[in-house]
């Protein structure tokens, strides 16, 4: 796989490492190597890496790593951490305005997610803070984009304003402002078309909506899979608009993210949002911790712990716990979980926030393909009670049998019992950060 | 062939020229100062390395990824060595023949697998918001224009107002557009368009999908039945599947290819975008992990910005900032 996440790449320098006893500072030298490729991999902007290397070897090499016991958990940590900082504090508060409406301009490059957004931004307005949004089409370029927001406005019977594709963004701005104020609404949100940020007269025209609509906020929709160009991007905006936030789309694809890193570095300005999803509902606030372990291919542990927690049954979770602490948990508490982990959502989407997941190739393509878990339903079901409280009893000729009985071959047996043996083994592990607190508890296999 | 072979093949059938240059050049450094070839060399290498550090820059800089640059750099500093190369204007050019070369093959056209005598039929896929529809509405002009008919199906009927958004390019084009409502089920939607295709007996068969995240398996499944629909109703056909990558993206459009190259099994790239600043540097290496050729670029928003994708011209612009930085 081309993307191994950074736990992999420092694998084997770490176990070096672990044969001596001591960091040396050319140790700690080659994980930088490692961070570094981990980032660039990430679509880190080149320069933001540098920077980045060069202030966490510093940090690395002073002090934590070397009297470290544990060095390669010490430098991943310290990566981690500064990525975090780096990435900035949990923001998913909008502005509000003194006197209503606040007016919240939407800006980005096309195709980045803004009409999307925009709808849902409104739908958390309304739906979370009970404030009464006004949605403002303003794309008079892009074909159909105005029925596009007012499709969305159908949708979540919200009211959406607009006055076609001939009329000029700033006068439609001017208009939906004066209604908005007539009307008493909360917040006006204005969708504006998809433009390059070297487009000099488009550019001006948003400057232009922005002098007359006096927005509290500007928000950059940036689409989480953008590469190295990010920072131009934000940075163009940012210098032409004064953009206030940004909010991150499509990170419920498989990218690593790191542009989120590339324009917080070269902006400062705070993520406020994740588009994690085609619905409606699905904006969710940024969380940089999350963002770290991903851009780093930690797996988004936290993720699924929270998600995790806030769906499984408090009481089956803590018996669940205890029992992912002693290895006690068998192949019935299995087949329990697999039930619960469908209510959780898309399992591909689960599987990418372990830790490790990655690497097991069995156990991703099991829970990745719907029809393979009823097979393994199917063999589980085949188990007897013994059995499924004792793996380890499964001999050859039970295996026989169980295969013959779920109608699924050896091999597939075998690999169910493999598989649920690295998962036993990756719950443990999970178990302990549960128990601990949010930050700082990662451990991996080879530390 | 390999990305490897294909560069030595290129290399070998100039090094004659180029080791004629070098003749010169040395010959005089050896006949007149002996000693001072080491020094020479000395030099030339510290040289070279810089060199290469700022060449890897500026491809990882142009979104080409780590892996491919690394390799590729690795290759550039053996052909430097071999062929002694000093002059880093050398070099470049080396360079960029190098990244052409692995852009397209010597045997391959880029151009769109058109049938002749037969209803041709292209599927057009990709991630959301990369602009599918729009290089939809391009292409249904540039083939109008080659004297084609051309018949749209709106197979995207999640994603509010993409059946309107294919309607408007189906007038600027003047072609007509096959669709269902809102909500329909796609394979619905092609099936019935492919019948309309076959009975107005149009040349080329143009499909929007809705634009998907490649990791949301119940969806790219839904695009392999739509393509099966395709396979079922038209033998041979789809005869181009069209996967249509942002510039701007990174490195997640190797993710890209791979998964919908899986699903759909992707016959050409259209890189969309390229008027902005990003450098769409990854089609190097979907080009050389999974050998899939770009065939358009996109270059704006109005319907004749779409191009035959030309790879010297590409490999120029990833390098426009070196030059640059060069004048500087
Ligand atoms: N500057 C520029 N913009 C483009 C180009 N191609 C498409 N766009 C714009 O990108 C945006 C998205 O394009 P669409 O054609 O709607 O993309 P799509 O892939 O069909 O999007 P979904 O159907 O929503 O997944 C629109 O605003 C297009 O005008 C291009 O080559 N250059
Ligand atoms: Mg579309």
């Amino acid at each position: 796989m081309a993307f191994e996440g950074l736990a992999d790449r420092l694998q084997s320098t770490l176990q070096r490492i672990r044969g001596k006893g001591k960091v040396t500072e050319a140790d700690v030298k080659e994980m930088m190597r490692e961070v570094r490729l981990a980032l660039l991999e990430a679509d880190v902007n080149f320069r933001v890496v540098k920077d980045f290397i060069k202030k966490v070897t510093e940090r690395a090499v002073g002090q934590e790593v070397l009297k470290s016991l544990t060095p390669g958990q010490q430098v991943v940590k310290v990566v981690h951490d500064e990525l975090t900082t780096l990435l900035g504090g949990e923001q998913s508060k909008l502005a509000v305005g003194t006197k209503p409406p606040t007016v919240i301009m939407m800006v980005g490059l096309q195709g980045a997610g803004k009409t999307t957004t925009t709808g849902k931004l409104a739908n958390h307005l309304r739906k979370k803070l009970n404030r009464q949004p006004l949605l403002v089409a303003a794309d008079i370029y892009r074909p159909a984009a105005i029925q596009q927001l007012e499709t969305l406005g159908k949708q979540l019977s919200l009211p959406v304003f607009s006055m076609g594709d001939q009329v000029s963004p700033v006068e439609i701005a001017t208009k939906a402002l004066e209604k908005a104020k007539a009307e008493h609404y909360d917040y006006v949100i204005i969708d504006t078309a998809g433009r390059l940020h070297i487009d000099e007269v488009l550019m001006e025209e948003l400057q232009q909506v922005k002098e007359i609509a006096n927005p509290h906020e500007i928000l950059l929709v940036v689409d989480s899979m953008t590469g190295q160009d990010a920072v131009n991007v934000a940075e163009s905006f940012n210098e032409k608009l004064g953009v206030t936030g940004v909010v991150l789309t499509k990170l419920d694809g498989d990218t690593r993210g790191g542009a989120a890193l590339s324009i917080k570095a070269v902006t400062n300005l705070p993520i406020k949002f994740a588009g994690m999803g085609e619905k409606m509902d699905a904006l969710e606030p940024f969380h940089p911790d999350r963002m770290s372990s991903r851009i780093l291919g930690m797996g988004d542990v936290l993720t699924l712990i929270e998600k995790a927690q806030t769906t499984v049954d408090e009481e089956k979770a803590k018996e669940l716990q205890k029992k992912m602490r002693d290895m006690s948990f068998t192949f019935d508490d299995f087949l329990e979980q697999m039930g619960q982990v469908r209510n959780l959502g898309p399992l591909d989407q689960l599987l990418g926030m372990m830790p490790g997941a990655g690497k097991m190739k069995g156990l991703k393509n099991v829970s990745i393909d719907e029809k393979q878990i009823s097979h393994v339903e199917a063999i589980i079901k085949s188990m007897t009670k013994l059995e499924r409280e004792q793996p380890e009893i499964i001999s050859a000729s039970r295996k026989r049998r169980i295969a013959n009985g779920s109608g699924r071959t050896v091999q597939e047996v075998n690999r169910l019992i493999k598989q649920f043996e690295d998962m036993k083994k990756m719950m443990k592990q999970m178990s302990g950060m549960m128990k601990g607190k949010k930050k700082g508890g990662f451990k991996f296999p080879f530390m | 062939m390999s990305f490897l072979k294909r560069l030595k093949e290129k290399f070998t059938a100039q090094t004659d020229a180029v080791t004629e240059k070098f003749k010169t050049g040395l010959e005089k450094t050896r006949n007149s100062f002996s000693t001072k070839v080491n020094d020479l060399v000395k030099r030339y290498r510290k040289v070279d390395e810089e060199f290469f550090e700022e060449l890897e820059e500026i491809l990882i800089s142009a979104d080409v990824g780590v892996h491919t640059v690394m390799e590729l750099i690795d290759q550039l500093k053996d052909i430097a060595r071999t062929r002694n190369i000093q002059d880093t204007m050398e070099l470049k050019s080396a360079i960029s023949e190098t990244l052409a070369a692995m852009l397209r093959k010597d045997d391959e056209e880029g151009a769109l697998a058109l049938q002749n005598g037969q209803m041709t039929v292209i599927l057009v896929v990709g991630v959301n918001g990369v602009g599918k529809t729009t290089t939809i509405g391009k292409l249904a002009h540039q083939l109008k224009q080659q004297g084609k008919s051309v018949l749209l199906a709106a197979g995207d009927t999640f994603r509010a107002g993409a059946i309107d958004q294919l309607e408007v390019w189906g007038e600027r084009a003047g072609v007509d557009v096959i669709k269902h409502q809102e909500g329909a089920d796609p394979a619905a939607v092609i099936f019935d368009s492919v019948k309309a295709a076959k009975s107005r007996g149009v040349d080329v068969l143009l499909c929007d999908t809705a634009g998907r995240l490649q990791n949301k398996v119940n969806l790219m499944n839904e695009l392999e039945k739509v393509k099966r629909v395709i396979e079922r109703e038209v033998p041979g056909a789809p005869h181009e599947v069209l996967l249509v990558v942002d510039a701007t993206t990174g490195q997640n459009a190797m993710s890209q290819a791979k998964i919908f190259s899986q699903a759909t099994n992707v016959t050409g790239l259209v890189l969309t975008k390229l008027d902005g600043t990003a450098k769409g540097g990854i089609v190097l290496g979907i080009r050389h992990e999974l050998d899939i050729p770009v065939k358009f670029v996109g270059l704006g928003e109005k319907i004749d910005d779409l191009q035959a994708f030309d790879p010297e011209q590409f490999v120029y612009g990833l390098f426009m900032n070196m030059e640059e930085e060069e004048a500087e």
